[in-house]
């Protein structure tokens, strides 16, 4: 009972990493812009975060200095693919790439640091519930601002008319600029909230959820936060279900492990990469649904008066 | 006001100058990341662009970096032309590996009757190794529609934990203290050398065939010209009745091929035994080594001499300066982020100005 308690806490713990950056590329993707670097921002704001932690101790000064890196890491892709009409996917291989090395350099002064001790949340009164208490309120306050972004950004997306626009820009930036809006800089807009949720994402991973760096510490999960907005088939909330779906597959390999299975360690930790595929397989198959939820320009360069 | 004008035809010597205009970004860029760490720029350029090409030792040791760069960029090259958006070679690269050491594993006194004839089917097993790893990706994307570019980067992980796997586990060396590698492989499996003493070996020649046949397939064979017409305007390919499923099988197979057979190279070339460390990051250089080639051939061979030039300088970088090898990765990064920006010009012209002014 207690265990399984715990190993719904991890699951949410582990979700709302791959939440928030999920969230971040939906933005991205209601905009009509695929950004291949998810990886690559996650990983310079988590050494960014870790650092600032580090040195100042706080976590708020963290988390700002990871959404500021990814934010400097986004503003030169989208200048790039925006303004500069280069590949979307070729941009964005080449940000993941450079943030795994410039982070790995970076870093290496901060392999062996440590940063004191995590303070312990609760919930007042909710928190000493059996099973739910420890399951579900006592995790950092980030979390359920997770779950609050994610149903706000529903909001924004069905229910604003700044959301109408960025989804009309997605979907035909062509009409978009003929009815007036400034398609680019819209454009601009939503990979730089989505650069910054990445690096925000980055930073939780690296100061509250291990806490501490380790080169690639990433390990994929700017890849699978951008499956999950496949699977989510471009919506909010289904991006916080997928997020901790994953987040449960992560956390079952190191359950099982502790269980004593006799699987060996590598298979389970194969999991998570498999069940990826697996998801994006069933989702993909119907070519059909895909393409109605599909925001429709998604991937393809604008440039006005062409 | 800067603006972008679009070219009528796109630029030629533009898309040669590119690259170049790229690299000089990239060295301006690192001569004041050197500066800015307190060290001598002017040794820091010698690390990277003298002493890897300084004397016949550092030639050797550059090729063994450059041959699976080439032969695994030539594949890439392939499918970025056919719009196949390939990014998990090095996923590839490492099942090649698993397959050509799994035969070289099994070279002894039963094996002693074919002699060095051992070394092709090494190879063969890294080719094959790496098409079966391909053939996934295309599998899931012919038959179920699913995105290539997440399938094979989530196979590079698959990748790395059955080769973790089976190096903790089933193939770990006996007597080999419990260190996680297999056997060193027998004598007779090693890839041929060139020069005795040096380790530069015939994947050198291997891959200068491979450059040759690449370039005849995609700019002198019926399906290669299929394959980009695919990759350039898919519906002008349907109307002529070119196969999107056959191009979509054909560059994996080929670019997930050489990926395999690089990592047969590797495997049975400098490393002589599998370790956890056979991924050394070549499948992902190699698409940066792929664009900085401008997706040609020979253009790839150039690319991939670069590139190894910033593998060997991050080492020297690391053992002289005392900087960290990671230093290899940034410049990698930074140079096709540059290029990509100057790829611009290719098809635009930068005019100042209003709008409207020049009309």
């Amino acid at each position: 009972m207690n265990e399984m308690a715990l190993l719904l806490a991890a699951t949410l713990n582990a979700g709302t990493v791959l939440a928030i950056a999920g969230l971040g590329l939906l933005i991205n993707e209601r905009a009509g812009i695929v950004n291949l670097g998810a990886e690559g921002m996650m990983l310079v704001a988590a050494i960014a975060g870790f650092a600032t932690a580090v040195h100042t101790g706080s976590d708020v000064l963290a988390f700002a200095a990871g959404m500021g890196a990814g934010l400097v890491m986004a503003l030169a892709f989208g200048v790039l693919v925006i303004w500069l009409n280069t590949n979307q996917y070729a941009t964005g291989l080449a940000l993941s790439l450079f943030g795994a090395g410039f982070s790995a350099f970076v870093g290496i002064s901060y392999t062996q640091q440590r940063i004191g001790d995590r303070m312990q949340f609760a919930v007042p009164y909710l928190a000493d519930l059996p099973f739910v208490g420890p399951g579900l309120f006592r995790h950092h306050p980030l979390v359920y601002l997770t779950v609050l972004g994610a149903l706000g950004l529903a909001w924004f997306l069905y229910r604003s008319r700044a959301g109408l626009v960025l989804r009309a820009v997605g979907e035909s930036p062509e009409s978009a600029h003929a009815l007036g809006y400034p398609v680019r800089r819209i454009r601009l807009l939503a990979v730089l909230s989505g650069g910054a949720l990445c690096g925000l994402a980055g930073a939780y991973l690296s100061v509250i959820y291990t806490p501490l760096w380790v080169e690639g510490m990433v390990a994929g999960k700017g890849w699978i936060a951008l499956a999950l907005t496949t699977f989510a088939t471009w919506r909010p909330a289904r991006v916080l279900l997928g997020a901790y779906l994953f987040g449960g597959v992560t956390m079952l390999q190191f359950h099982l492990q502790g269980e004593g299975v006799q699987i060996p360690s590598q298979w389970l930790s194969m999991l998570p990469y498999l069940s990826t595929i697996v998801v994006l397989v069933l989702i993909s198959r119907n070519p059909n649904f895909i393409r109605v939820n599909m925001p429709a320009s998604l991937g393809k360069p604008f440039f006005p008066g062409a | 006001m800067l603006r972008l004008e679009a070219r009528p035809q796109p630029s030629k010597a533009l898309s040669i100058a590119s690259p170049l205009i790229a690299l000089a970004i990239t060295v301006v860029v690192g001569v004041l990341l050197f500066a800015l760490l307190g060290k001598d720029p002017v040794k820091g350029l010698q690390a990277f662009f003298v002493e890897p090409v300084k004397s016949g030792y550092a030639l050797s040791e550059l090729s063994v970096k450059a041959v699976p760069l080439v032969l695994i960029a030539l594949g890439l090259a392939v499918c970025f032309r056919s719009n196949v958006w390939n990014i998990g070679a090095e996923g590839q690269f490492v099942v090649g590996a698993l397959a050509a050491g799994w035969v070289a594993m099994q070279a002894g006194p039963g094996t002693a009757w074919m002699g060095r004839g051992i070394v092709p089917i090494i190879l063969l097993a890294g080719v094959l190794g790496g098409m079966a790893w391909a053939a996934v990706v295309a599998l899931l994307r012919d038959r179920f529609n699913a995105n290539e570019i997440l399938v094979s980067l989530m196979l590079v992980y698959v990748a790395d934990m059955l080769l973790a796997y089976l190096v903790y586990g089933p193939w770990k060396d006996p007597q080999g203290y419990n260190f996680p590698q297999t056997i060193t492989f027998d004598a007779v499996t090693k890839i041929p050398r060139l020069v005795t003493g040096l380790r530069m070996n015939i994947g050198v020649l291997i891959a200068l065939v491979a450059v040759a046949g690449l370039w005849a397939f995609l700019f002198r064979s019926y399906r290669g010209f299929a394959l980009q017409v695919g990759g350039l305007a898919p519906a002008a390919a349907r109307y002529a009745g070119f196969s999107s499923r056959r191009a979509l099988w054909t560059a994996l197979l080929i670019s997930g091929g050489l990926a395999g057979l690089a990592g047969g190279l590797e495997a049975a070339g400098p490393l002589g035994q599998l370790t956890p460390y056979v991924p050394a990051g070549y499948g992902f250089a190699a698409i940066i080594v792929a664009f900085v080639g401008r997706l040609h051939p020979v253009g790839i061979v150039f690319s991939a001499v670069l590139m190894s030039m910033f593998y060997i300088g991050g080492e020297l970088a690391q053992s002289r300066l005392g900087l960290p090898k990671a230093l290899t990765g940034v410049f990698q990064g930074l140079l096709l982020f540059a290029l990509l920006a100057c790829d611009t010009l290719i098809h635009y012209r930068i005019r100042v100005g209003a709008k409207g002014a020049a009309q």
